[in-house]
């Protein structure tokens, strides 16, 4: 297996994804997005298109919403932090691509997942991480000493809140994209 | 009648300030909601029993050891199912660990961690199908890193079909992400929200 990477890589699926020619309205409608068909990932989560459809319209809100709290990069950024610590070689590899596009901050991101999740960072970017990775760990070990970190670092509630949620949404995808398949070298 | 499981489980009363924080995410909060009720209320069991939906949500949320969440589970699985309740709590006790854990392969062997790899203890407590679930739930919840095809061929031989599998995948993934959105939102609404 590949270590972190920013590269585009593919997922290969341990189980048999359904086919075009199977996908009825209610499975396009879980899909939510036409582009998701394309994904073989999506395509296997499809088996079961009410928790498909429940989880892609929770995952747009918690980081497509524009309305306030955490900017978008930092949203990432938790995705990838979460991923880096779960160990999640793919999701990292994508969410690390949107964190470096919303930020800018490269070798930041970088420093991230070659180093892992203590590397150097930030004061804002460390209250951000540390909260992702406390909360990830099981038990959740996320405290009020973590909130007072993020508050330090100037994220009000609705910030906090949505760190909180990307960190916790990444706990479902590392999980799904980890045990149904695995990563591959070519971009598919 | 609980309307929204997270809310009742973190404490947020209508109204108040946490009740307007999640709004400003209104479909976060709704599809959190719908993607509870499409796993334990689907329209149609399909490939996982209502029992093992429960059975598994309570032993996922116990190894949690978040009190509320998982007394909240063990509460459904003993309406539904009580004969299973004791099994459930041994099986919590025995998998009992801190993650995430686990070996990797290749460029990441240096950052390997060992940790239990957790066997049912009572397989016939379970049954086949049960113990087999038990088992992948741990390695979601603890080592996901270790998750590989071999588990999934386990869960075949002990009768899940590739949607089950993949219903049952969906549920021990959506608790841990549920589980974390209570433990946050919990910890704002103690210390009062002050925007």
């Amino acid at each position: 297996m590949t270590g972190f990477t920013t590269e585009r890589l593919g997922w290969r699926p341990w189980l048999a994804p359904l086919t075009e020619e199977e996908l009825t309205d209610a499975h396009h409608e879980a899909l939510v997005d036409r582009a998701r068909a394309a994904s073989p990932y999506f395509l296997l989560l499809a088996r079961d298109p009410d928790i498909l459809h429940a989880r892609t319209k929770t995952d747009q809100d918690i980081f497509y919403n524009p309305d306030g709290g955490l900017p978008r990069a930092e949203r990432e950024l938790a995705a990838t932090a979460t991923s880096r610590h779960n160990g999640c070689v793919f999701c990292a590899s994508v969410h690390a691509r949107f964190a470096d596009h919303y930020s800018k901050r490269p070798a930041d991101v970088r420093r991230l997942l070659d180093e892992g999740v203590r590397a150097r960072q930030d004061d804002r970017w460390r209250a951000i991480i540390d909260a992702a990775v406390a909360l990830a760990d099981t038990p959740s070990r996320l405290g009020a000493e973590h909130i007072a970190a993020l508050r330090a670092a100037g994220l009000d509630d609705l910030a906090i809140s949505d760190a909180v949620h990307a960190g916790a949404f990444f706990g479902w995808a590392n999980r799904l994209m980890l045990s149904l398949g695995e990563p591959t070298r070519e971009e598919r | 009648m609980i309307t929204d499981v997270i809310d009742h489980l973190a404490g947020i009363a209508p109204g108040s300030s946490l009740d307007r924080l999640r709004d400003r995410r209104p479909d976060a909060r709704e599809h959190a909601q719908r993607s509870y009720d499409a796993l334990f209320t689907p329209d149609d069991e399909g490939e996982v029993t209502l029992v093992e939906r429960d059975a598994v949500a309570a032993f996922v949320t116990g190894l949690h050891q978040d009190l509320t969440v998982a007394g909240f589970y063990a509460g459904r699985l003993a309406e539904l199912s009580p004969g299973l309740l004791k099994a459930v709590e041994a099986e919590i006790e025995a998998g009992r660990a801190t993650g995430p854990y686990g070996v990797y392969a290749g460029a990441l062997a240096a950052e390997s961690e060992e940790g239990p790899r957790y066997r049912v203890s009572d397989p016939a407590a379970l049954g086949v199908r049960l113990a087999a679930a038990f088992e992948h739930a741990h390695l979601l919840v603890f080592r996901p890193r270790e998750a590989g095809r071999d588990a999934l061929a386990a869960l075949g031989r002990a009768g899940w079909s590739e949607t089950g599998i993949v219903t049952l995948s969906q549920l021990v993934a959506f608790l841990s992400f549920q589980v974390r959105v209570i433990t946050g939102l919990r910890l704002l609404n103690q210390e009062g929200v002050t925007a």
